[in-house]
């Protein structure tokens, strides 16, 4: 018996440790106070930072969610894929801190009247990071091998816009008919098949990033590897151990080093949401992609200053499905289900993270769009619900002989809490038996495609530029994204005047009276525009929030940290409160 | 004799593997072009002209049967193949790289559970029926119902983000960011090690000659190491062999949790991204693993247990 107390005392010891730990966790200010906290941003006139307030080390460590595909431009097609390669390189344009596009290694371009052809006047003394002189020849050569059939971009069709694009990629026409033009050795030429007004936002597309062709003839498929790559942006690729980190140096040939303060890089693919927020919480990394759904409550508390929200370009609806039972010709059901769910509950209550409620397709700030809002838009919820019992009743379903559907949707958490409590809404409000069903991710997509078991399923989309056709363009008759089975002649005459109207105001108001047709018809359920969130170490300044979420590191720098009498100097005032306001 | 009964059992058991490894390969191949959507089907929809040239790049537009005997080449070269979805990898570079880091933890983490699985196990036997029994097993049975999901997390809280001994998670061949990950692999396996252990001690020192080793009036301590401890071990050994597979080809909760480039999530990720390439190879390497690891645990199961002989199989 002797020997059981020491155990029975080790056991203990661990249970108490664990309790402990766990207890913690509640006490308010514990991960925050005890931080430290940088230094007061400093501007210069010239908008650069004081270099008094920089930290001595300039190293960025970015969660950077899953591991990227490809470090080849043209092949990426993933989100952190596009994070890194946005930091090697640069298109002829770029884009400011706030996402604006800005000339980058054109100087300037001039459209045709008929706003189908591009020339593009680059820099003259540019340099790849091996000291190859960049010119537009690199760009011919890159964007006809981005085009190649043979090299299978996925990404291409970014690039069809471009004349003969679609022909070239089909393998009718060869890669040198693609409308793209030499005019001398700094001038290139683009001609488009139509007016494209988010053309210039394409070409800061990594499928439109320039790759040094001396660098593909020597090492092939293999060229996109550290010690090998040779890029043109702010920064080199050091280090690459996959799915460890990737890291990057500072390029000393890139055109705008002088201001690039950053001198490295670290991109870790942290796939885990909550792992990704205990190595910030650790102190291991400044920027997370990331943060769980679940926990916004907990950071809000404890982390006011580090979590950062903002709106993103992508909606989240529910898509019915037109061509079969029960939503085949009965837009008045529709409009009731669309009009039953309480979208402050969603968004508030559900999704949490400060996501808006919708009521349309497109998400506001896309490129000075505005959207279409419908009329009970500005209901009251009541008024709503008053509404859809109406219709729920005109469409011949009542208490006793209610609507059974159901709602499908891939494997997620995010998902699942969604659709319960749609349906939930449903039952309350109509007395609707909704069967909730969920598919592993391809399984889904396959069934939205088909078509042939769905009613209502979730759907979300987040476009790859700055402009509200690409939500659009997937209602059209017979789009491969149409899961719908959407067909409005009035509709898809839209779409084609959209394609050729060059004068902006009339596209716009054309893009609007499709999003007023398509809302009409009831084909969605909109719920919600997405936000990103993420974690941001105080000390990393110098990138903005934008629509896009593109967050090249030339533009950050790190702040250095209070000293001790600094700390005892000016101990009140909160320095993200300090910064708030530059920042914005 | 019994040298060349082994030689001939080895002989036999790699011949065998070449209709079991076909078997595999044959059936994986199939199901995972059988399941629904293709690598390269995605929430946006490719152009058909873009979608042919990908088919074209994968050979995927050749008839099934051509594909699969093209591939049935390809591993015979040794070739894998490029993965689908990190295009710049081959899936042997994937493995190769993966491989050791699974290796490596789960290796550790296996003889950590050995050691003191054994000793646990040993120590509860010997005194069976005690508080200290109780105890031991009580703790066993807690970590073996524990998932290694709820420790995990419960460790990074405790040591990286409050005490910041360890890092939180990430890799670099350094002993400090190994150290969690092994400990939570292991923590299933010491309490499962340590159950059969002790109830396979308990059985074989009830047994007769344990008795008659006693009653020769030989000390307690030579009893249990010299009679007792090898055919006590037999069920430790013969669990170790899948055991060991399992842990040393990686383990997606662990990966995810620490951030680990093992190969458990090139097998997860490569099957949900229909990463045909990617996961017909972390599949034949699987079964390459199991088999030799098997294997060797039969060798070992002759080694201790005296009534296996291979020159009587014949």
């Amino acid at each position: 018996m002797r020997r059981v107390l020491p155990i029975s005392l080790a056991l203990a010891g661990v249970l108490l440790w664990v309790c402990a730990c766990g207890g913690r966790d509640g006490e308010p200010g514990v991960p925050g106070e005890r931080r430290p906290q940088p230094v007061s941003l400093v501007l210069l006139e010239d908008g650069s930072p004081d270099p008094s307030v920089l930290a001595e080390e300039q190293v960025v460590y970015r969660g950077n969610g899953e591991e990227p595909d490809t470090l080849d431009p043209h092949l990426a097609v993933g989100v952190p894929a596009a994070h890194v390669l946005r930091d090697l390189f640069e298109g002829l344009t770029t884009e400011s801190a706030t996402g604006e596009i800005i000339p980058g290694v054109a100087l300037r371009w001039n459209i045709s009247r008929d706003a189908r052809s591009y020339t593009f006047y680059l820099r003259r003394d540019l340099a790849w990071s091996n000291g190859d002189p960049l010119t537009a020849e690199d760009f011919l050569f890159s964007l006809r091998r981005a085009a190649d059939p043979r090299t299978a971009a996925s990404a291409a069709t970014m690039l069809l816009p471009i004349q003969n694009a679609r022909e070239v990629l089909a393998g009718e026409l060869p890669v040198e008919d693609l409308g793209v033009e030499l005019l001398d050795e700094f001038t290139l030429q683009i001609t488009l098949t139509g007016p494209t007004p988010y053309f210039l936002g394409l070409l800061n597309h990594p499928i439109a990033f320039p790759v040094n062709r001396r660098n593909i003839e020597e090492h092939g498929a293999e060229f996109a590897r550290p010690g090998k790559l040779v890029s043109n942006g702010a920064f080199t690729l050091s280090r690459w151990v996959p799915r460890v980190q990737i890291v990057l140096e500072k390029n000393p040939l890139f055109r705008e080093a002088a201001q690039t303060i950053v001198e490295r890089v670290h991109y870790y693919p942290i796939e885990d949401h909550s792992t990704e927020v205990k190595a910030f919480r650790a102190g291991e990394i400044d920027w997370t992609n990331e943060v769980p759904n679940n926990q916004f409550k907990w950071l809000q508390e404890h982390y006011p200053g580090e979590l950062v929200v903002s709106p993103w370009m992508g909606s989240y609806f529910f898509g019915y499905n037109l061509t079969r039972e029960p939503f085949v010709d009965n837009p008045s059901l529709r409009m009731a289900l669309v009009l039953a769910i309480d979208r402050e509950i969603l968004t508030e209550k559900v999704a949490q993270f400060g996501e808006q409620p919708s009521f349309s397709l497109v998400p506001p700030g896309m490129d000075g769009y505005v959207p279409f809002t419908p009329e009970y838009a500005d209901w009251t919820q009541a008024e709503r619900e008053h509404e859809a019992r109406r219709l729920y009743e005109q469409a011949g379903y009542s208490t006793e002989r209610p609507l059974r559907t159901e709602i499908r949707f891939n494997t997620s958490e995010n998902h699942k809490k969604m659709a319960l409590a749609v349906a939930s809404m449903w039952k309350q409000q109509l007395g609707v038996v909704t069967t909730l069903v969920n598919e592993e991710f391809r399984v889904f997509m396959q069934n939205r495609e088909q078509r042939i078991v769905t009613e209502v399923f979730s759907a979300g989309w987040i476009s790859d530029y700055n402009d509200p056709y690409s939500f659009l363009e997937m209602f059209r008759t017979g789009h491969g994204r149409n899961d719908f089975g959407y067909s409005n002649s009035t509709f898809d005459a839209l779409l084609d005047q959209i394609g050729t109207e060059r004068v902006r105001a009339r596209r716009e108001r054309l893009m609007f009276e499709a999003e007023r047709t398509l809302m009409s018809d009831h084909v969605i359920i909109p719920v919600y525009t997405y936000v990103t969130k993420r974690l941001v170490s105080p000390q990393l300044k110098g990138w903005q929030n934008n629509v896009m979420d593109h967050h090249p590191t030339r533009h950050m720098f790190k702040l250095r940290l209070r000293t001790g009498v600094e700390e005892g100097a000016a101990p009140a005032a909160p320095p993200e409160a300090a910064d708030a306001g530059r920042q914005e | 004799m019994k040298q060349e009964g082994i030689l001939r059992h080895a002989a036999t058991r790699f011949l065998g593997l070449i209709p079991t490894l076909l078997l595999l390969i044959t059936v994986a191949f199939f199901m995972i072009r059988v399941a629904p959507g293709g690598p390269f089907d995605s929430e946006k929809v490719l152009p058909p002209e873009i979608r042919a040239n990908l088919d074209a790049k994968y050979h995927l537009d050749e008839p099934l049967l051509q594909q699969y005997f093209r591939y049935l080449g390809q591993i015979v070269a040794g070739d894998f193949g490029p993965s689908f979805q990190y295009k710049d990898w081959t899936v042997n570079e994937l493995i190769w790289r993966g491989f050791p880091v699974s290796a490596a933890v789960g290796g550790l983490a296996m003889l950590l559970a050995f050691v003191f699985g054994t000793l646990i196990g040993i120590a509860a036997a010997l005194r069976q029926n005690t508080a200290v029994d109780y105890t031991v097993m009580g703790v066993a049975m807690l970590g073996i119902s524990i998932p290694n999901f709820v420790i995990a997390p419960l460790l990074i809280l405790g040591l990286a983000v409050y005490a910041g001994w360890l890092p939180a998670g990430g890799w670099d061949w350094s002993w400090q960011r190994m150290i969690l990950p092994v400990i939570t692999l292991a923590l299933p396996a010491v309490a499962y090690i340590a159950r059969l252990m002790r109830g396979s001690m308990i059985e074989v020192l009830h047994s007769n000659y344990i008795r008659t080793a006693r009653a020769k009036g030989l000390p307690e301590s030579l009893v249990i190491r010299r009679h007792a401890l090898k055919p006590a071990i037999l069920p430790v050994i013969s669990y170790m062999g899948p055991a060991t597979a399992a842990l040393i080809t990686g383990s997606v909760v662990i990966e995810r949790i620490y951030s680990i480039p093992g190969l458990g999530s090139y097998f997860v990720q490569g099957a949900l991204n229909r990463d045909y390439t990617l996961v017909m190879g972390v599949v034949i390497f699987y079964g390459v693993v199991i088999i030799v690891l098997n294997f060797i645990v039969d060798l070992l199961y002759a080694w201790l247990n005296p009534r296996i002989r291979f020159d009587e199989v014949q």
